[in-house]
């Protein structure tokens, strides 16, 4: 086997130099009646060019050759391969956890300009190492935020990601903290007045996303105050990070929670991504996950390592902060070496862009007949359109064209079941921009002729 | 040994490189955007100034070829399982084969929206399938989640599933969890996540779960033990059959963490011992690269009692073989992360498994292999602590050489200096000053001979220039860092100076 650096002659040399007669002997403290005799039943063995072949073939099976319009919390951005290629280094790709600090400087120096970069990013004075992903990062800064207060109660808005917040349901439940909802107004955002009556003095945190999930800007210095004025802490989730380049930072924030997966990592099929969690300096020792600091050696040189470990649930257990130890540090560095290419003006001309072509692609798709914007409030690169039809039954057609279409929010909000939400990136095409609007519009006008010249298929459409 | 001797490694020049930020300068780019093709906005007209930020203050500017030697320099300032072996117990660092890097890269896998409908997506399913699949053969257990995004996760989704089960049995969850002294640190903190109260278990004398202290602790309070095999100290639990007896007749669960597969695949399967839940670390065992850290992968596997309770989505597939995605499972226990597992480490460990077939068992038996025979020729330079076989990892202690004033730590730092990561220091904690040493398959005969060269110099060295070996490491661009110092005042970001 390839992988497996050893001759049949050096393997029984091996043996001889234990004083065993066979590898059986090694095994000798599983009970024979356990071990197995027969050959595992999995594919393979396969050559190098043969995975390559079964992926490929994996690969057909996808969306490859369609024009895409989902957002909903996984983007599809500009890549450089400059920083594929980088992160690709033996040297970054197989190392492990930087403890050894003498023999993992690049590691550590790399996380603590992460941690710069991402405090910049968000207005915050502090960063952790990285969390699994944006949810989870969310799930992680109420439970910080839980110790930080003493209090169990969580006030979170209906457009906070519906996934985040059924991550953050399933973290929530076992640590005792209670979730009161908070509705969108007419505009796409919070509604202010019914989230100043769910936080009570018992409120921990009041979470918020934004953009929001339906691409709004939301006020963040009101939940601020809104917050701040009942002793709780303000938990802003993120999950556009190239928002950031432009919309104003959370700084009014007492802990950002963040999916970074827009900056230099490709969707995936939903992860790896990069979860993030900043906060204010005077919290860091309740926060959970790596840290790295600066110091010196006995020289007085720099270095870094990673810090306030006793926090973590290596050294205090059942006490720790969090049960987090693997994070996503690979991730971490593709979303660092992404930053450093784009650079001060380019996370600027990026985020721009984006709002650029939101501009455009509502320009062209809220005047098609039928088709009609529901939130007034400012977007960044995502918006909700309501049309004549169920989403998902114009989606089909448009499939036929090639083109996947808004994602439906019927089955997070009932209320929106004819409501989709459109996405576009720098990565979308005027082209394709244009031939969604045609399409749409096509699909809607022959739909409405369809239904008067024939009625009867009206009650197969939900 | 003076420096010079080594013969694994030897100092040469690398550069240096300051923080990114201090080598920025007005003006600079490293990446072009493609050419706007819409009329062109700006944000404050968009979306009014109160919701606009100016330039990110300090943010680093800096051409392409900076970037690329930024990184390239730092790169170079670390070990890595390229350079050779990385004994970290516990961590199975293992080769991380570069096909796996190719698939997972491929237009068609890495291109892929979790939303996109089930017909564009079946390529990604199959993926996902096929490797549930291979693990449920690996493990023989009946039913599998691949949604945990790391081994820990995997912990507390495991736990959770336990304590769905037992209210949906009993009506009530219990109230602990039992944990061996030995355990990884993350075990008792996943039990703290999900409510449950730790009780520890003591080992017994050959380093495994003392069974009388077990058999008197079970109780109906007691949802379940959750154990690691191989334990920390690379030793398979000989009673695991009895001791999941034990819990099934009170009712209680058998967890077991799969942090140390790498000693069972192919050899020995879970769910034949009367385990009811564990977990895989797919960075460990299935090869996916750590990264400095991660990403991971921590699929949980249930015998079939307890599939209902496991996470959303879970992968179906309809009578016409199409799979799809289903979220209706009213006793799961949710949602673990947004847009289901960490998809890009599950493509590695999948194409991982399918270089090995059933061979597989052909790892497992390299790694105990190796374990063994650094065992057998440094068990009279260093203490053992427990004579108990070993399986894929070996544990020993600083007993001898800390009459010396000599610790694991100091012997670890100076395996540095021979071209060598260091094992894992002060770890399990049953063992005062140990030093959990795994080789992983990966290491040819010669790569263990030029270990055991350095161990036994370095037992050497520490009875009889003991300064040597505390004064270590010597030969890095750092020495040995001042962590004190930097937890007493944490220094966590770069700031512009004044």
């Amino acid at each position: 086997m390839r992988y497996l650096p050893k001759s049949d002659a050096e393997r029984r040399a091996m043996l001889d130099a234990i004083g065993a007669s066979s590898i059986e002997d090694l095994f000798a403290a599983i009970p024979e009646r356990f071990r197995l005799k027969e050959a595992l039943a999995v594919p393979g063995p396969l050559a190098e060019s043969e995975i390559i072949g079964y992926f490929r073939d994996r690969a057909r099976e996808t969306s490859v050759g369609y024009s895409s319009f989902l957002g909903a919390g996984v983007y599809r951005h500009v890549r450089s391969v400059v920083a594929d290629a980088l992160l690709q280094r033996g040297e970054f790709l197989t190392a492990y956890t930087p403890y050894q600090a003498e023999i993992s400087q690049g590691t550590l120096q790399w996380i603590f300009e992460f941690q710069t970069m991402v405090s910049q990013l968000t207005g915050q004075e502090v960063a952790n190492a990285s969390m699994y992903d944006g949810s989870t990062a969310l799930a992680e800064a109420a439970l910080m935020a839980e110790r930080l207060t003493g209090r169990h109660r969580l006030a979170v808005t209906r457009s906070v990601h519906p996934e985040y917040r059924h991550v953050l349901e399933t973290y929530a439940q076992h640590a005792g903290l209670a979730i009161s909802t908070v509705g969108y107004a007419p505009s796409g955002r919070f509604d202010a007045d019914a989230l100043r009556a769910a936080v009570t003095p018992e409120t921990a945190a009041v979470v918020i996303q934004s953009p929001n999930f339906f691409g709004s800007i939301e006020q963040v210095a009101e939940a601020a105050e809104i917050a701040h004025a009942a002793g709780a802490l303000l938990i802003v989730a993120i999950a556009e990070a190239v928002s950031l380049g432009a919309v104003r930072a959370p700084s009014e924030a007492d802990i950002v929670a963040m999916e970074g997966q827009s900056y230099g990592l490709p969707p995936s099929y939903g992860g790896p991504f990069v979860g993030v969690l900043a906060t204010r300096e005077k919290f860091v020792r309740q926060m959970p996950g790596r840290l790295v600091g600066q110091t010196t050696d006995a020289a007085g040189r720099r270095g870094f390592c990673l810090t306030l470990a006793t926090r973590e649930q290596h050294i205090r257990r059942e006490k720790a902060t969090s049960n987090i130890c693997t994070n996503q540090a690979l991730c971490a560095l593709a979303m660092t070496m992404h930053l450093a290419l784009l650079g001060r003006e380019g996370v600027r001309e990026l985020a721009e862009q984006n709002i650029a072509k939101a501009t455009y692609a509502r320009s062209r798709l809220e005047v098609i007949p039928g088709v009609q914007r529901i939130f007034s409030a400012p977007v960044f690169n995502e918006f909700v359109i309501r049309l004549p039809r169920s989403v998902r039954v114009v989606n089909e057609g448009l499939l036929r064209d090639k083109i996947i279409g808004p994602f439906p929010l019927g089955p997070f909000y009932p209320e929106l079941t004819k409501c989709g939400l459109v996405c576009v990136t720098e990565t979308t095409t005027r082209e394709e921009i244009d031939r969604l609007a045609g399409s749409l519009e096509r699909i809607l006008a022959s739909e409405t002729n369809d239904a008067a010249a024939a009625p009867r298929t009206a009650g197969h459409r939900a | 040994m003076s420096d010079q001797q080594i013969r694994k490694a030897r100092s040469h020049v690398n550069q240096s490189e300051d923080l990114i930020f201090e080598r920025s300068a007005p003006g600079k780019r490293g990446m072009a955007l493609p050419r706007l093709d819409v009329p062109a906005v700006s944000a404050a007209e968009a979306l009014g100034a109160d919701l606009t930020r100016d330039d990110v203050s300090g943010f680093p500017e800096i051409s392409e070829i900076e970037a690329v030697r930024h990184f390239t320099r730092l790169s170079t300032w670390n070990y890595a399982i390229d350079y050779g072996m990385y004994p970290l117990g516990s961590c199975t660092m293992k080769y991380n084969p570069r096909v796996n890097e190719f698939v997972a890269r491929l237009e068609g896998i890495a291109t892929e929206h979790p939303y996109q409908p089930a017909e564009l997506a079946q390529g990604c399913l199959r993926i996902l399938r096929d490797l549930e699949r291979a693990l449920l053969a690996i493990t023989g257990m009946d039913a599998i989640t691949l949604e945990p995004a790391a081994g820990a996760q995997g912990e507390l989704t495991g736990l959770l599933v336990i304590h769905a089960h037992l209210r949906d049995r009993d009506g009530h969850p219990r109230k602990k969890v039992l944990i061996p002294d030995s355990a990884h640190g993350t075990n008792p903190a996943s039990v703290a996540l999900t409510g449950y109260a730790v009780e520890n278990i003591r080992s017994d004398a050959s380093g495994q779960v003392d069974f009388e202290e077990l058999r008197r602790l079970v109780n109906e309070d007691v949802a379940a033990l959750m154990l690691t095999n191989p334990n920390t100290l690379g030793v398979f639990e000989e009673r695991i059959a009895d001791v999941a007896q034990v819990l099934h007749e009170r009712g209680a669960l058998l967890y077991m963490d799969g942090a140390n597969m790498n000693a069972l695949a192919g050899v020995v399967r879970p769910g034949d011992l009367g385990v009811d839940v564990m977990h895989l670390n797919l960075h460990k065992t299935f090869s996916t690269p750590h990264g400095g850290g991660g990403p991971g992968a921590g699929p949980v596997a249930v015998k079939k009692i307890l599939e209902p309770f496991l996470p959303v989505p879970a992968i179906v597939e309809e009578a016409d073989g199409r799979l799809r995605l289903d979220t209706e499972r009213p006793k799961s226990v949710g949602r673990v992360k947004a847009f289901g597992g960490n998809f890009g480490v599950l493509v590695r460990a999948l194409a991982y498994i399918l270089a090995y077939g059933p061979g597989i068992r052909q790892a497992t038996e390299d790694a105990v292999l190796n374990a063994n025979y650094l065992r057998a020729k440094l068990q009279d330079a260093y203490d053992l602590p427990y004579s108990t076989p070993s399986m894929h990892e070996v544990v020993f202690s600083d007993a001898r050489q800390r009459k010396n004033g000599v610790n694991t730590i100091d012997i670890a730092k100076r395996l540095i200096d021979y071209g060598f990561h260091p094992y894992t220091t002060a770890f399990p904690l049953i063992v005062h000053g140990a030093m959990m040493i795994e080789p992983t398959e990966s290491e040819s005969r010669e790569e263990c001979d030029l270990f055991v060269d350095a161990m036994r110099s370095i037992a050497e060295e520490a009875a009889t220039d003991p300064n040597l070996v505390k004064s270590a490491p010597r030969s890095t661009r750092v020495g040995r860092l001042d962590e004190v110092a930097a937890a007493r005042k944490p220094i966590l970001r770069w700031k512009p100076s004044e």
